[in-house]
């Protein structure tokens, strides 16, 4: 593949003289997102639990050192409190183990994993700053082989300040406190969407190389749309909150504290019968040039 | 904390060229748009006032949703770089709709942009150093050039540095940021490339006894009502430019109509006051602003016509230019239809430089994707040796510079992201304006229409068919003329008709326009539903195959039959109107209701539109 740029060569090499002598005992809680250089620091130190999201088949050709598999539609499968501590505990997941999670997508798939984390009690727990491919790219530590490590019993401390469900958008809707932002691409966003709520599409969050742009970027896109730390925001997307929840990261790295995911997005609002709001007094959909 | 990261191994091309971008852009500017939202959102700021300030910035209002605007990027001359193509890819993802669309005036567009997030799109252009400043409003519109100015092997000399000039010297020049109206330049490079009869300054370069100069048109332009510029004077200097340019911006300033909003372009004063009254004053005023004209002024414009064209010299290594002429490729190979021949014949062009082509890109209706920005960055990097791209007013871009080896590993890479389509210069390369897919003026969905009969073209492998070089196709969803349907050879402007109990979306089309220093205007011919518009033309080019003598191309026929020279069946637009009226008949509702209906809706008609932004 690539070859490593000078820069990151320095970068890793200076990683690398930075952590002999090291010996902090505990290091700081990770904060929804965790970049490369404290990721290798927390691997060398065996302090990690990192969790795959991607297919398994995927996970079994290589993966970052010492991650373990969770293929997101495991997750999806069974994704009540319960079911979720389960399989922290099957992963060796203890309470306070900081963990890391990333996926091959742009960070949508990891989001809703860490977002189901952080919903059943798990605190400490960030989006590796790029994906996989960046990170095979980079030449960074990967390895074949499955990891499997000691079963935990993780307390479960559900946070219902962080979850939103159809009957709590509803009575949000009228809130002017309370903002309702759909993650969708601005076209679907067009098409139909929870009335009252703003668009903020997934496709803005990211940069050219890392899964969120910087916290300065995105605290000024949302100070952009009017939205600030006394707002309450809920986020959603189109069917199980995989987008949604990249926005509840970022909106969380941008510095609001009050933000809630409906994972159950506008595929369960549709089928409910909720009302929509839908534009039909322009053809947009004959601009795409798809 | 994430910190904002920069690996030059997952980017290796990138950023090599960014220094070199002209700078038309200010970052201040995209901050100062976002705190006026701000004032505007907090009512602090009224909504007319708003608007003026958003439109003086290049940001429209959206089809009948004030949420979202469409940003009008200006590329003075047509002339844009890899790293801004790139920009531009990356702002269309983030912030509108993963495409971007090049407009008939070489602006790019994007589309359906939270108003909010606007100042992020001017941040980011500014990075590149575009601006759309002054892309709309009532001043100096984006510049226009002809794409093949520097190339074109009929060019006195090139007008590039002359239109990047004129933009530099009027962008943010407090005497243009009021006028009656928008105001628009068009450079051309010879006779017959250029729009300078519908522009209300269209230059024409030539030369007299060994000097510099133009000859200049006034007052054309499209619209509601349309005229055709005006011939100033035999010859105008290229030192009289800035003065005549400068002259014709006062006297439109000062006797332009304020008051009727459908009557205040240039051309409506000409027409008032009667083009040798018009020209009589312009002439004094010219004498007036030479007799005034600072020195530092005058300095300034010969500095950014020097700049201008040193930047157009280092762009390309003059050494490399002369080397020997290689073989002509298989232009006209005839015979062959391989998808490359295709594209070939009609899509390359040999340069004035012995030995180096210049290819079209052929949009659909202008739209280009994100990822087909970026391919084509790559392409103008590697193949091109000014690594430049021009828009074109046909809606496409135009890559120059080629050596003639590298033409097939071009149209490999092009052709591989769906850019290698053939047609450019032929009927095929429909243009259609943005219709009812975001304007508030549109009536029909013309973007559709214009990609469908691409379509259709394409299938029908017209491009492959000579009789179709040099005829053109464009389309408007309104009066207004956005898509220049009265310069093609076959136009249509879309409108609405009762037809019994319902409305049905229509379009009236007209015969024999045309562009370059002898052009016309298209003549109405007979108002064609929406649905029956492919029909339609497909009829007229059935009866022309008929009809034509001695290989006489389409719009050749078609000029003959406009003014009543046709032979044969077909002597007259009468004559055609006869054999068209039985395929616009529309079968009754209850059994083809589709036909009452636009393109990409599946709901009855109806025509809605808004309040225009054109005029601020």
């Amino acid at each position: 593949m690539c070859s490593l740029s000078k820069p990151l060569r320095q970068k890793i090499d200076r990683t690398k003289t930075i952590n002999k002598p090291a010996k902090k005992p505990s290091l700081p809680p990770l904060n929804n997102i965790c970049d490369i250089d404290t990721l290798r620091t927390l691997i060398k130190k065996n302090k990690v639990r990192i969790v795959d999201v991607r297919k398994k088949e995927d996970y079994l050709k290589g993966h970052i050192k010492t991650a373990v598999s969770l293929p997101l539609a495991e997750l999806l499968a069974n994704d009540d409190p319960e079911s979720i501590i389960a399989i922290l505990n099957k992963l060796g997941i203890s309470e306070n183990i900081p963990v890391v999670i990333y996926d091959d997508t742009f960070g949508a798939l990891a989001s809703r994993v860490a977002w189901s984390f952080k919903f059943v009690g798990h605190e400490n727990v960030a989006l590796l700053e790029v994906t996989y491919d960046t990170w095979r790219k980079l030449g960074l530590e990967i390895e074949r082989k499955s990891n499997k490590y000691p079963k935990t019993s993780h307390p479960l401390k559900v946070d219902y300040s962080i979850f939103a469900d159809a009957e709590y958008i509803e009575k949000a809707q009228n809130d002017k406190n309370k903002i309702i932002i759909d993650s969708r691409e601005r076209l679907n966003f067009l098409t139909e969407h929870i009335p009252n709520s703003k668009n903020i599409p997934y496709t803005m969050l990211r940069s050219e190389n890392s899964i969120l742009r910087s916290p300065l970027e995105l605290k000024r896109f949302i100070e952009n749309r009017g939205i600030d730390s006394n707002n309450e925001i809920i986020t959603y997307c189109g069917s199980v909150g995989t987008l949604s929840g990249l926005t509840f990261f970022a909106l969380k790295t941008a510095g609001l504290s009050n933000v809630k995911l409906y994972p159950k997005s506008f595929k369960e609002w549709k089928s409910l019968g909720k009302p929509k709001t839908e534009f039909k007094d322009a053809t947009y959909w004959d601009l795409s040039a798809e | 904390m994430a910190k904002s990261i920069e690996y030059d191994v997952l980017s290796s091309s990138k950023k090599k060229d960014q220094d070199t971008n002209e700078k038309w852009g200010l970052a201040e500017e995209s901050e100062y748009f976002a705190n006026k939202v701000k004032l505007y959102r907090q009512d602090k700021l009224n909504a007319d006032e708003f608007r003026r300030f958003r439109l003086q910035n290049g940001a429209y209002g959206s089809r009948l949703n004030s949420e979202f605007s469409m940003i009008r990027i200006k590329v003075p001359g047509g002339d844009i770089t890899p790293s801004q193509m790139e920009k531009i890819a990356s702002l269309s993802e983030s912030f509108s709709i993963g495409s971007a669309h090049v407009s008939t005036r070489q602006n790019i567009q994007l589309h359906w942009v939270q108003l909010e997030d606007v100042s992020e799109v001017f941040r980011g252009l500014a990075e590149v150093g575009l601006t759309s400043r002054e892309a709309c409003g009532n001043t100096i519109r984006n510049v226009m050039c002809s794409h093949f100015a520097g190339v074109c092997p009929n060019e006195p000399f090139d007008t590039t540095p002359h239109a990047k000039a004129i933009a530099r010297f009027f962008l943010r020049n407090p005497i243009c940021q009021n006028l009656p109206r928008k105001f628009k330049f068009n450079f051309s490079c010879c006779a017959e490339h250029g729009y300078v009869r519908i522009a209300d300054v269209g230059l024409v370069p030539t030369i007299k006894d060994g000097i510099r100069g133009f000859r200049i048109y006034l007052g054309g332009g499209l619209g509601a009502a349309s005229f055709i510029g005006h011939l100033l004077e035999e010859f105008t200097p290229e030192s009289r430019l800035l003065s005549t340019s400068i002259a014709t911006i006062r006297l439109y300033d000062r006797l332009g109509n304020r008051e009727n909003l459908a009557r205040n372009r240039m051309r409506y004063l000409v027409s008032e006051i009667g083009w040798e009254k018009f020209q009589e004053l312009l002439l004094k005023e010219r004498i007036l602003v030479e007799a005034t004209i600072s020195i530092p002024t005058k300095t300034t414009f010969d500095g950014f016509l020097r700049s201008s064209s040193k930047a157009g010299d280092l762009a390309i290594n003059q050494s490399t230019l002369n080397s020997r002429g290689k073989k002509l490729p298989v232009i006209n190979s005839g015979s062959s239809n391989s998808p490359y021949d295709r594209w070939l014949n009609t899509n390359v062009v040999a340069q004035k430089q012995p030995g180096l082509y210049s290819a079209y890109i052929t949009l659909g209706a202008g739209d280009i994707t994100a990822n087909q920005l970026r391919v084509l960055a790559e392409c103008l990097r590697e193949f091109s040796m000014e690594k430049k791209a021009r828009t074109t007013p046909q809606q496409n871009f135009l890559i120059r510079y080629i050596k003639a080896d590298q033409l097939p590993k071009i149209y490999n890479r092009l052709s591989g992201i769906g850019l290698g389509n053939p047609g450019a210069n032929t009927i095929v390369s429909t243009v259609g304006c943005s219709g009812t897919t975001s304007c508030n003026l549109a009536i029909t969905n013309s973007h559709r229409l214009a990609k469908e009969i691409q379509s259709k073209f394409l299938e029908l492998n017209i491009d492959t068919d000579h009789d179709f070089v040099d005829s053109t196709i464009k389309i408007s969803g309104c009066p207004n003329s956005c898509g220049q349907h009265e310069v093609a050879t076959i136009g249509f402007y879309g409108g609405a008709s009762r037809i019994g109990t319902s409305m049905v979306p229509i379009y009236t089309m007209l015969f024999a326009g045309s562009t370059g220093e002898s052009g016309e205007l298209g003549k109405a011919v007979m108002r064609v539903p929406s649905k029956k518009v492919i029909d339609v033309v497909m009829k007229i080019i059935e009866i022309y195959k008929k009809e034509k003598t001695n290989g006489e191309k389409l719009n050749e026929w078609i000029h003959k039959v406009s003014v009543g020279s046709g032979t044969n069946g077909v002597k007259n637009m009468e004559d055609m109107k006869k054999i068209l009226s039985p395929i616009i008949e529309l079968p009754p509702l209850t059994s083809a209701p589709e036909f009452y209906k636009d393109y990409g809706n599946d709901t009855n008609f109806v025509a809605k539109t808004a309040r225009g932004e054109c005029a601020a």
